[in-house]
């Protein structure tokens, strides 16, 4: 017996071996792929940024002329710009451009946020820095403030700016109702700080976006997008730690699970504006554009290209079609989460808005392990989801 | 069915034998073994062990949210985190381990009151279940922020002074000398006696491996130590562990001054945030901070601000923090590093590796973390690193000239994460290279070593260890 399991324990890691070998795509494969990828994250912040900028001319109309419609403007620019911003989340945690050292992420989409840490909130109408006078409204001070004495700190970035446009949420049915008065001179304090605050934080989300195209911009010698593209299966491996985190731990997890467990509209990713239900969408679309090697543009048009999948159905065409279908699912049962999150958490473990929810963990849980087979599939290993 | 009962048998002796194989005299590129996440960058530090199930995962994500968000001071609409204070230093775990991470001592520059830097108070004597006596009317650390109506126990005072000196080769260094005071005390002055600790918040990646190596091999160290010719002489500490109710081995702690991750937590909590718990119900003032004892509290009913299972998601949520693996482990300078970190006897104290068995919790830690080979680069033990580092406070067993070797891996992914790379107990060394001149007492030896390395050998020792 002894024997025989040698053998055939010596069998298994020849063929191991052999697979291994077949498994490691050519670097003529690889190369489109990441091509196509970095066309698809350039066009994604590029979107990111012209809607971002549209919104900055909606604020700036506001702070010019404080109203309930130029404030209705400002707030559904806000909703169009996240609709881009929403699906490059698939290019965070593996160090790249928006998450590594001194990456602006943490200024860019940091939450929860402690809201008094920015404003008044209810009850504490001295709160945050827009009621100190001491400190002093630019840049680089909201940069240094940003995050500091604690992760929920959060001084600036889309949340900062829906908070200012919203203000917190006290309704059942509906987001933040702030007035449009807490913008305007002697009908709330420091409306002059507050329009100050707002215009900064937007003026410096712009610029970080700004920079992000640039990391990304085709033809250039010596940016990120540069050395990604001359970075063979490490890239790769990169486009795929991206998508399982974004998956399993921040969607799944830090997003949903969360806030399931909590039943509490501070653990809700937008919960000022009650977007979170887009949000969700379209974290769980980025991780399908990448997949699919596809994007669609703002102006409607389609980047396309040779894609993960494709270098996965080489190998194993049965499973490049399962994630396919995981992935799709996935979006499916996003994209069936009812609005307003913060109601659809509520309630007992079969209130169907609870399982709508968890329908979406179990799938993007599963779809997770899907992509750590299809990562191994093409001879990756090094992951961040799975044992090495 | 014959044939599956042999092969199930003989399966198992082969995941038994691999278990028990003799740990490879070679780091490798996985610190954590089998929990190893492949991860840099601003989250490098944020992963989960990389072989954790799904269930735990979902309990990791949950510890996380409790870890990251901020208390709130009572009452308050937010039941779930209210109870900020009286006194604290920060609102979440995560004030301090930003992003998991290393905190760093406040920029003095800037009149910034210190935040991931923790000043620890006592005065001579020795207290309950032998530890220290904490200050009388300050406590055993000082908290400088309050919620309304309590006054803050006041503002540290930080400063630095130079010290210049030369490689053998003649080449200049410059280190860093700290000093701690106090200003704007709410409660009247200090004890005259009183002994200040100053304490940065390490980074949390392994932190559960660390528990889970055996006890018997830290002793180990220390016998090893004994029997050795020259000046390094490790002790292990042996500390109160207020959640067992007995007394342990110190693993965690500046001082080693802290048996498992659940009495690090709590103690935390209570102290720095001013949560309370089942294991301090109490919240952190002394008999004579009238306002602090009078402040409302956020928990009703004789509860605790925080509740045992999610002070248990917690516990559980740094426990299973990945260890990242090595960048350029194979490179060859790297590798140069290794042979002269060993020549100069840094491995003595800094021990490579350890195969963990398991978790004297395993309730608030995962079977995950059990049987691995971890490459952490500590003894556990402490040792007397000479006058300048010397805090002149006992905690424990530990005197005053004495500090935990700390544990290397991550420190090369500190500045990723952190935006800084400060080290040493109290931040004050400015990289590896500065951390390395600090070393005096049992490690002179050592650090006389490398003051005798040409430019091209020390940056090989610090470029393996920051591929650690």
């Amino acid at each position: 017996m002894k024997k025989l399991l040698f053998a055939l324990g010596f069998g298994t890691a020849l063929l191991a071996q052999s697979c291994m070998a077949l498994a490691a795509p050519s670097a003529a494969n690889v190369i489109p792929v990441l091509t196509n990828y970095a066309n698809i994250v350039h066009a994604n912040y590029q979107d990111t940024l012209q809607s971002a900028l549209r919104m900055q001319q909606a604020i700036n109309a506001f702070l010019a002329q404080p109203s309930a419609d130029t404030q209705q403007a400002a707030q559904k620019a806000w909703r169009e710009a996240r609709e881009f911003y929403g699906q490059t989340e698939a290019y965070r945690f593996y160090g790249g451009p928006i998450d590594g050292k001194d990456g602006p992420e943490g200024r860019l989409n940091a939450w929860p946020m402690d809201e008094s840490y920015v404003d008044s909130v209810k009850g504490r109408t001295d709160a945050g820095l827009i009621n100190n006078p001491a400190f002093v409204i630019n840049m680089d001070n909201l940069i240094a403030q940003n995050e500091r004495g604690g992760e929920e700190n959060i001084a600036t970035g889309w949340h900062a700016i829906e908070f200012l446009l919203w203000g917190q949420d006290f309704n059942a049915n509906g987001p933040g109702d702030r007035s449009y008065t807490d913008f305007v001179d002697g009908k709330a304090p420091n409306a002059d700080r507050r329009r100050d605050y707002l215009k900064v934080i937007t003026d410096l989300l712009v610029a970080d976006l700004n920079s992000l195209v640039k990391d990304w911009s085709p033809g250039r010698k010596f940016n990120y997008r540069a050395q990604f593209e001359k970075g063979g299966l490490d890239s790769l491996r990169m486009m795929f730690v991206g998508l399982g985190s974004l998956s399993r731990g921040e969607l799944a997890g830090e997003r949903l699970e969360v806030a399931l467990n909590s039943q509490d509209q501070e653990d809700e990713h937008s919960c000022f504006s009650d977007n979170t239900d887009r949000d969700i969408v379209n974290n769980a679309l980025g991780i399908e554009n990448v997949w699919l090697g596809r994007y669609k543009r703002a102006d409607g048009s389609v980047v396309q290209g040779a894609s993960m999948k494709d270098l996965v159905t080489t190998e194993n065409a049965e499973l490049a079609n399962k994630t396919t279908q995981q992935i799709a699912t996935s979006v499916a049962a996003a994209s069936a989460i009812h609005a307003p999150f913060d109601r659809e958490i509520i309630g007992a473990k079969d209130a169907p808005g609870r399982q709508r929810i968890q329908a979406t963990i179990n799938s993007l849980t599963e779809q997770s392990k899907d992509l750590v087979s299809a990562a191994n599939a093409v001879g990756i290993t090094k992951l961040t989801l799975t044992q090495p | 069915m014959k044939l599956i009962f042999p092969a199930v048998l003989a399966l198992t002796l082969i995941s038994g034998n691999s278990l028990a194989a003799p740990a490879s005299d070679q780091p490798g590129e996985k610190p954590g073994g089998q929990t190893t996440v492949y991860a840099n960058g601003r989250n490098a530090f944020s992963f989960p062990a990389a072989n954790l199930t799904d269930e735990e995962r979902t309990r990791f994500a949950i510890g996380n949210s409790f870890f990251r968000r901020n208390w709130v001071e009572a009452p308050s609409s937010t039941k779930a985190r209210d109870g900020l204070g009286p006194h604290f230093i920060a609102r979440s775990c995560g004030g301090c381990h930003v992003q998991d991470g290393r905190g760093a001592p406040p920029d003095v520059t800037k009149g910034e009151q210190p935040v991931g830097l923790l000043l620890r108070l006592s005065v001579p004597g020795t207290g309950d279940h032998g530890g220290v006596v904490p200050e009388p009317v300050y406590g055993d650390q000082f908290d400088n922020f309050a919620i309304q109506q309590v006054h803050p126990e006041g503002k540290a005072i930080v400063s630095y002074d130079d010290i210049k000196g030369r490689f053998d080769d003649g080449t200049p260094y410059t280190l860093l000398q700290p000093s701690y005071g106090f200003s704007d005390l709410g409660y009247g002055p200090m004890a005259k006696d009183v002994m200040v600790s100053p304490r940065i918040a390490p980074q949390l990646i392994g932190v559960g491996l660390l528990e889970a190596i055996p006890e018997a091999e830290i002793l180990t160290n220390a016998k090893q130590q004994k029997a050795l010719a020259g000046s390094i002489k490790g002790i292990p500490n042996q500390v109160w562990d207020a959640p067992s109710q007995k007394m342990m081995l110190g693993r965690y702690g500046w001082k080693a001054n802290v048996a498992t991750i659940a009495h690090q937590t709590a103690g935390a909590f209570n102290g720095d945030i001013g949560i309370t718990s089942s294991v301090f119900p109490n919240e952190a003032c002394t008999s004579t901070q009238k306002d602090c004892l009078n402040a409302p509290k956020g928990h009703h009913d004789g509860a605790t601000d925080i509740d045992d299972k999610t002070f248990g998601d917690v516990v559980f949520y740094q426990a299973t923090l990945a260890p990242p693996a090595r960048r350029g482990a194979g490179d060859k300078v790297v590798l140069r590093g290794q042979k002269l970190f060993e020549q100069a006897q840094c491995a003595v104290c800094h021990r490579p590796n350890y195969v963990t068995t398991g978790s004297p919790n395993p309730g608030l830690s995962s079977q995950a973390l059990n049987g691995q080979t971890i490459w952490p680069y500590t003894d556990l033990l402490l040792h007397d690193m000479g006058d300048g580092l010397a805090d002149g406070r006992p905690d424990f067993a530990a005197n005053g000239k004495q500090w935990k070797t700390p544990p290397l891996w991550g420190v090369g992914l500190i500045n990723d994460v952190n935006s800084h790379h400060r080290l040493l107990h109290d931040g004050r060394a400015r990289g590896v290279m500065e951390a390395i001149l600090w070393h005096g007492g049992e490690a002179t030896e050592s650090r006389q070593h490398v003051l005798k390395m040409n430019p091209s050998e020390r940056e090989a020792l610090v470029k393996f260890v920051e591929s650690l």
